[in-house]
C-alpha cells in the first residue's frame, strides 16, 4: 500500500513508531499531487516547499522526542477560504486572485501548532457559493471516483483531495452542505460541527450565521481526530461557544444499542433518487439490526428550508462581500471616480453566481422588502430550530440522505434553482445550528458513491461519531465477508 | 405676518476615550503614521471578526446614565450598509432598533432659564477612516489616500428629541452635553479634532400647530460657533422660503464655509437605503443591571448640580458658577483651591479673572498649568495677610504661571514684599508732605480727592511696595495733624 493511500490515523501511528518520516509522507503526497492534480484540479495553490520545510521540522521534533502533538507531521489540505499567513487565499475568486493574507485563521493556527504540514489550498466554488465547484474562477475540480462528474461543492477540492489520495484529510467549510454534499459525492466522511464549536476567525465569510469549518477524512476516526484539533472556544470569534470539548475518540464505540434513530418522511420525498433512498434505508436497517431503535419523526418545516436558507445566506453574503471594492486589497479595476472603481472592480471580480446571490440578498434586505423576506426567513429559521429541538427530545440521531442524487456531470445543472435543490437535505442543520455528518453508504449502478447524513442536536458530535463509527464497522465487516 | 416656531433636533457623535478600538486591540491614540494603528479586524480583511470592547460598552452606558437615560437589559448590533472608501467592510457596525440607552433628558440653562431637552437614544457604533485628497477637495484631486488609523474608534451617537426651539438653545444644549461627557470622562469632545461632531434636523412650523414642518438635515456643524451660525442661517432661509410662499424640500444640506450658506447635498430620493440587519458576527448584548447600578453610583457630580451647589455654598453669581463648572478641570481646580483657602468668592474671582485670562493667552489646558491649587491658595493668603498687595498678586500669579515657582519665592526673588513698616512709611510720608505745602493747603481746604496724590507719591517713592491701606491711614493722619 502506498503512503498516500493511508488514512491520517494510520500515518500518525506509523510516525509514532518511526516507520516513516513526515518528510517521506509529505513527499509522497506531493508526488501524487504532481502526478494527478493536473487532471483532478483539487488544489488552487500547492505549498510543496512550505510543507516539506514543516515536515523536516516535524521530523526533527520527533527525533528529539518533542512532538508538538500526536498529529505532528501528518499533512493536511485546507479549503482556500481559510486565511493562511503569507500564502494566497483566493476563495476561488478572481477578486482575491493575488490576495496574500497577513494572518492565520484560528484553525490554521491550531493545525500549525499541532505540527501539521499544509500541502496546499483546495479549490472551491467562488466564495463558497455553489454545489459543484464549477463556480471556481480558476478550475473545475473533477470527482476522483469518476472524472466526468463534479466533486460537489463548495468544498469540492477538499473532498476530492482526500478521495483522490492527494491529502490524507482536509478542512472544508459548510454553510448549507458544502462539506457534507461533496463528501457524499466523493465517497468520504465529512462533518459540519455545531455552529459555534469551531472558530470562524479567518474563515472568509459567506453567510456568517451559517458558516462552520469542519473535517473531511477517509474514516470516521480521522474526522473525530481532526475535529478534536480544531474545536473549542476562541475569544476572537464572539459566536464561538465556551462549552468544554469532549474526547471525541472516546465516542468511537461500535455500539448503537438503545440509540434512537429518527426517520423523517420529509427527507425521503419526491426528487430523491431510488438507489440513494434504498442505500440510506439499508444503512438504517444495519443500525437497527445492531440494536438501534428506529422512530418516525416529523419535520414539516423542512419544506421551507431551501427558501429560508437562500434568503438568510444571501442577505448576509450581500454585506459580507461588500468589502471587495478594490480600495484596500484584491482586484482593482480603475474608474473615473471611486464609485466607478467600485462598480468596475465588482463587475469584473465576481462571477455570475456570486453576483446573483449578492443581488438576491441586497433585495431581501431592502427597505420595503425586509419584513417580507429577511425577517420572515429569520422567523421561519427559529421555527425550524425549535422543530429540530422538539424532534431531538424523541430521538438521538436523525438519518437522511445527504443528497437527492449521486454526483452529477459538468454543466448538468444549468438552472440555478435546480442546483440549489441539491442542498435540500443539508441546509436544515445549518439553519438549526446543529451538527451533521455525511458518510458513504454504498454506490449506485454507475459506481458513484452514495452518502448518508446523520444529524444530532447541538454539541452532540459524540452521538454522531458513535453512530457513524458503528455503521462504518458494520460496512467493513460486510466488505470483509464479501 | 405669520409667526413661525423653530424645531431643531440634534444628532451628536462623540468618540469614546477607550484605550483600544471598539472591535479590536488597536490603539485609539490620535495621530500616528497613516495606517500604523491597524490590524486585520479594523481593516476588514477577509475572515477577520469583531470582538466587542467591554470598556466601550461601559462608557456608552455611563454616558446614557449621565443623560438620564434608561438602560434596557438587552441590546444588539446591526450592520449599516453603504459603500465608501473610508469604510473598510462597506458596512458600519452600529445599532438600529435596540440601542444601548434610551429615553433620557438633559437639563441646562440658557440666560438663567431652566431648559430640558429629551434624548431619544444613545447608540454605539464604529468610527470610519479618513480620506486624504491629493488636491484641496475630492473633486479637484487626481487621487485620494486612505488612513484607517481612526477606523474602529468607538463612537456614541446621541439623538435628541425635536425639543430645541432656537439656535441659541441648540448651542446651550450642546455645551451642556459636552460638559457632561467631559465630566464623566467618556469623551474629550474636541470638535476641532473631530471627536465631537454634530448634525441637525431643522424645520419650521406655524406657531400653535402640532404637525412638524418638512425637515432639513444639516451635516457637519463642526464648531460651537458654527452650530449657532449655521442654524441661524438655515432658520432664516426656511422662513424666507415660507414667507415667499414656497415650500421646503426634505433634503440633506451642508454648510459652505466660504459662501456662508447651507447648500443641498442630496434629496430625500437620493438618500441611502442602509439595509440594516442584525450583525451575525456579534452576540446580542445582555447587560447586567447590577453593573449598570454600580456605574450609576460611580458617576461624579454633574455640571449643573455642581453649579448650583457652588452658587449656594460660596455665594457665587450664576455667571461665575457657569464659568467655573463648564469645564470639569476648572471645577476641580476651584474645589481643590477652596480646600486650602476657604473664601470661595475670592477664589472664584481670581479663577474667572486673571487665571482664565492667563489660560486663554497661554492656550494651556488647566491640567497643564504649573500653578497648583495649593500655590494659588497660598498666594491669596499672602494678599490677605498684607505681605503683598492685590495688584502685586496679579504679577506674582503671572510669574507663577510661567515658572511654576511658589509665590513666597517669587515675592522674595523679585522684591515684591510690601512695605508695612509704619516707621519707614512715616518718614517718606512726612518728606512728601513737607515738599508739597500748596497741595497740603488745598487738601486741608477741602479737596479730599488730593489724598490720592499723596498716596501716589508714596507708592512712586516705594516702587509700589508700600502697603496701600497703611499709607492711606498714615497720610490721612499726618495731613490732619498738620492742620491742627
Amino acid at each position: 500500500m502506498e503512503l498516500f493511500q493511508r488514512t491520517a490515523t494510520e500515518l500518525q501511528k506509523m510516525l509514532a513508531c518511526s516507520q516513516v518520516t513526515s518528510e517521506q509522507i509529505v513527499q509522497a503526497f506531493i508526488n501524487r499531487i504532481e502526478a494527478e492534480d493536473s487532471q483532478m484540479r483539487a488544489y488552487l495553490t500547492i505549498t510543496a516547499k512550505e510543507a516539506l520545510g514543516a515536515a523536516q521540522a516535524s521530523d526533527l521534533r520527533r527525533k528529539q522526542g518533542q512532538p508538538l502533538s500526536k498529529w505532528d507531521g501528518v499533512p493536511i489540505a485546507v479549503k482556500d477560504n481559510m486565511s493562511t499567513k503569507n500564502v494566497r487565499t483566493t476563495c476561488g475568486s478572481k477578486m482575491l486572485e493575488e490576495y496574500i493574507p497577513p494572518y492565520d485563521a484560528t484553525v490554521i493556527g491550531r493545525i500549525k501548532n499541532a505540527g501539521m504540514p499544509i500541502l496546499g489550498k483546495t479549490n472551491m466554488d467562488e466564495f463558497a457559493m455553489g454545489s459543484s465547484t464549477e463556480n471556481s474562477a480558476f478550475a473545475k475540480t473533477h470527482n476522483p471516483v469518476n472524472l466526468q462528474k463534479v466533486p460537489g461543492g463548495s468544498s469540492g477540492g477538499s473532498a476530492a483531495a482526500v478521495a483522490g489520495f492527494e491529502a490524507p484529510w482536509s478542512l472544508g467549510s459548510d454553510t448549507g452542505g458544502s462539506i457534507r454534499q461533496p463528501a457524499s459525492f466523493c465517497g468520504v466522511v465529512g462533518l459540519k460541527p455545531t455552529y459555534g464549536l469551531v472558530s470562524r476567525y479567518g474563515l472568509v465569510a459567506y453567510a456568517s450565521s451559517l458558516d462552520q469549518i469542519g473535517p473531511i477524512g477517509h474514516r470516521v476516526q480521522d474526522v473525530a481526530a481532526l475535529l478534536q484539533l480544531i474545536a473549542g472556544h476562541d475569544y476572537k470569534d464572539s459566536t464561538s461557544v465556551t462549552v468544554s470539548v469532549p474526547d471525541y475518540q472516546a465516542s468511537l464505540v461500535a455500539d448503537v444499542s438503545g440509540l434512537r434513530i429518527g426517520i423523517a418522511k420529509e427527507f425521503f420525498s419526491e426528487g430523491l433518487n431510488n438507489q440513494v433512498k434504498s442505500a440510506v434505508m439499508r444503512a438504517v436497517q444495519n443500525l437497527s439490526q445492531a440494536g438501534a431503535e428506529v422512530v418516525d419523526v416529523s419535520l414539516p418545516l423542512t419544506d421551507y428550508a431551501i427558501e429560508t436558507y437562500y434568503l438568510i445566506a444571501t442577505a448576509e453574503a450581500s454585506a459580507n462581500l461588500a468589502r471587495y471594492d478594490g480600495v484596500r486589497y484584491g482586484l482593482r479595476v480603475a474608474g473615473d471616480d471611486s464609485v466607478a472603481m467600485f462598480k468596475h472592480t465588482r463587475a469584473e471580480g465576481f462571477g455570475t453566481e456570486v453576483k446573483r446571490r449578492i443581488m438576491l440578498g441586497t433585495y431581501a434586505l431592502s427597505a420595503g422588502y425586509y419584513d417580507a423576506y429577511y425577517k420572515k426567513a429569520q422567523q421561519v429559521r427559529t421555527l425550524i430550530r425549535r422543530e429540530f429541538e422538539q424532534a431531538f427530545t424523541q430521538v438521538d440521531v436523525i438519518i437522511t440522505p445527504t443528497t437527492p442524487t449521486t454526483a452529477f456531470g459538468f454543466g448538468e445543472k444549468k438552472d440555478p434553482l435546480e442546483m440549489y435543490l441539491s442542498d435540500i437535505y443539508t441546509v436544515t442543520p445549518n439553519l438549526a445550528g446543529v451538527p451533521g455528518l455525511s458518510m458513504p453508504c454504498g454506490v449506485d449502478s454507475n459506481n458513484l458513491p452514495i452518502g448518508v447524513q446523520m444529524i444530532a442536536t447541538h454539541f452532540s458530535e459524540p452521538v454522531l461519531l458513535r453512530t457513524a463509527f458503528a455503521l462504518e464497522q458494520i460496512q467493513r465487516k460486510g466488505e470483509f465477508n464479501e | 405676518m405669520s409667526e413661525y416656531e423653530v424645531v431643531i433636533g440634534l444628532e451628536i457623535h462623540a468618540e469614546l476615550l477607550t484605550k483600544s478600538k471598539i472591535f479590536c486591540g488597536c490603539t485609539t491614540e490620535f495621530g500616528g503614521e497613516p495606517n500604523s494603528h491597524c490590524c486585520p479586524i479594523c481593516l476588514g480583511l477577509p475572515g477577520a471578526l469583531p470582538v466587542l470592547n467591554e470598556k466601550a460598552v461601559e462608557y456608552a452606558i455611563k454616558a446614557g446614565l449621565a443623560l438620564n437615560c434608561q438602560i434596557p437589559g438587552y441590546s444588539k448590533f446591526d450592520r449599516k450598509n453603504y459603500f465608501y472608501p473610508d469604510l473598510p467592510k462597506a458596512y458600519q457596525i452600529s445599532q438600529f432598533d435596540l440601542p444601548v440607552c434610551v429615553q433620557g433628558r438633559v437639563d441646562y440653562e440658557l440666560e438663567e432659564m431652566q431648559q430640558s431637552t429629551g434624548i431619544t437614544r444613545v447608540h454605539m457604533e464604529e468610527e470610519a477612516g479618513k480620506s486624504v485628497h491629493s488636491g484641496d477637495n475630492i473633486l479637484g484631486s487626481d487621487f485620494s489616500l486612505m488612513d484607517y488609523n481612526r477606523t474602529g474608534i468607538p463612537l456614541i451617537e446621541i439623538v435628541t428629541e425635536p425639543d430645541l426651539r432656537s439656535a441659541a438653545e441648540a448651542k446651550a444644549f450642546l455645551e451642556q452635553l459636552k460638559s457632561i461627557l467631559q465630566y464623566i470622562k467618556v469623551s474629550d469632545c474636541k470638535m476641532e479634532e473631530g471627536s465631537l461632531r454634530c448634525d441637525a434636523n431643522v424645520s419650521l412650523r406655524l406657531k400653535g400647530t402640532k404637525e412638524f414642518g418638512t425637515k432639513v438635515e444639516i451635516k457637519n456643524l463642526n464648531s460651537f460657533r458654527a452650530v449657532e451660525r449655521v442654524l441661524e442661517y438655515e432658520i432664516r432661509r426656511q422662513r424666507q422660503v415660507y414667507e415667499q410662499g414656497g415650500s421646503i424640500v426634505q433634503e440633506t444640506r451642508t454648510w459652505d464655509d466660504s459662501r456662508m450658506i447651507t447648500v443641498s447635498m442630496r434629496s430625500k430620493e437620493e438618500s441611502h437605503d442602509y439595509r440594516y440587519f442584525p450583525e451575525p458576527d456579534l452576540v446580542p448584548l445582555e447587560i447586567d443591571l447590577n453593573w449598570v447600578r454600580s456605574l450609576k453610583e460611580g458617576l461624579p457630580e454633574l455640571p449643573l448640580a455642581k453649579k448650583h451647589r457652588l452658587m449656594e455654598q460660596y455665594d457665587l453669581s450664576s455667571m461665575d458658577a457657569d464659568q467655573l463648572t463648564t469645564d470639569q478641570e476648572m471645577a476641580s481646580y476651584f474645589e481643590r483651591t477652596v480646600a486650602s483657602y476657604t473664601n470661595g468668592k475670592v477664589v472664584s474671582n481670581w479663577l474667572t479673572g486673571d487665571f482664565s485670562r492667563l489660560l486663554n493667552t497661554s492656550g494651556l489646558e488647566i491640567s497643564k498649568v504649573k500653578v497648583t491649587p495649593q500655590q494659588l491658595a497660598e498666594l491669596l493668603r499672602l494678599i490677605d495677610e498684607g505681605i503683598i498687595s492685590g495688584k502685586q498678586g496679579k504679577d506674582v500669579l503671572t510669574e507663577m504661571f510661567c515658572s511654576g515657582t511658589a509665590p513666597e519665592q517669587i515675592i522674595k526673588d523679585k522684591g515684591f514684599e510690601q512695605i508695612s513698616d509704619s516707621k519707614a512709611l512715616e518718614q517718606i510720608s512726612a518728606d512728601i508732605i513737607a515738599a508739597n505745602p500748596q497741595i497740603v493747603q488745598r487738601y486741608q481746604d477741602g479737596e479730599d480727592r488730593l489724598l490720592g496724590f499723596f498716596v501716589g507719591q508714596v507708592m512712586k517713592e516705594t516702587k509700589g511696595k508700600a502697603n496701600p491701606g497703611l499709607v492711606n491711614a498714615l497720610l490721612r493722619e499726618k495731613l490732619k495733624a498738620t492742620d491742627s
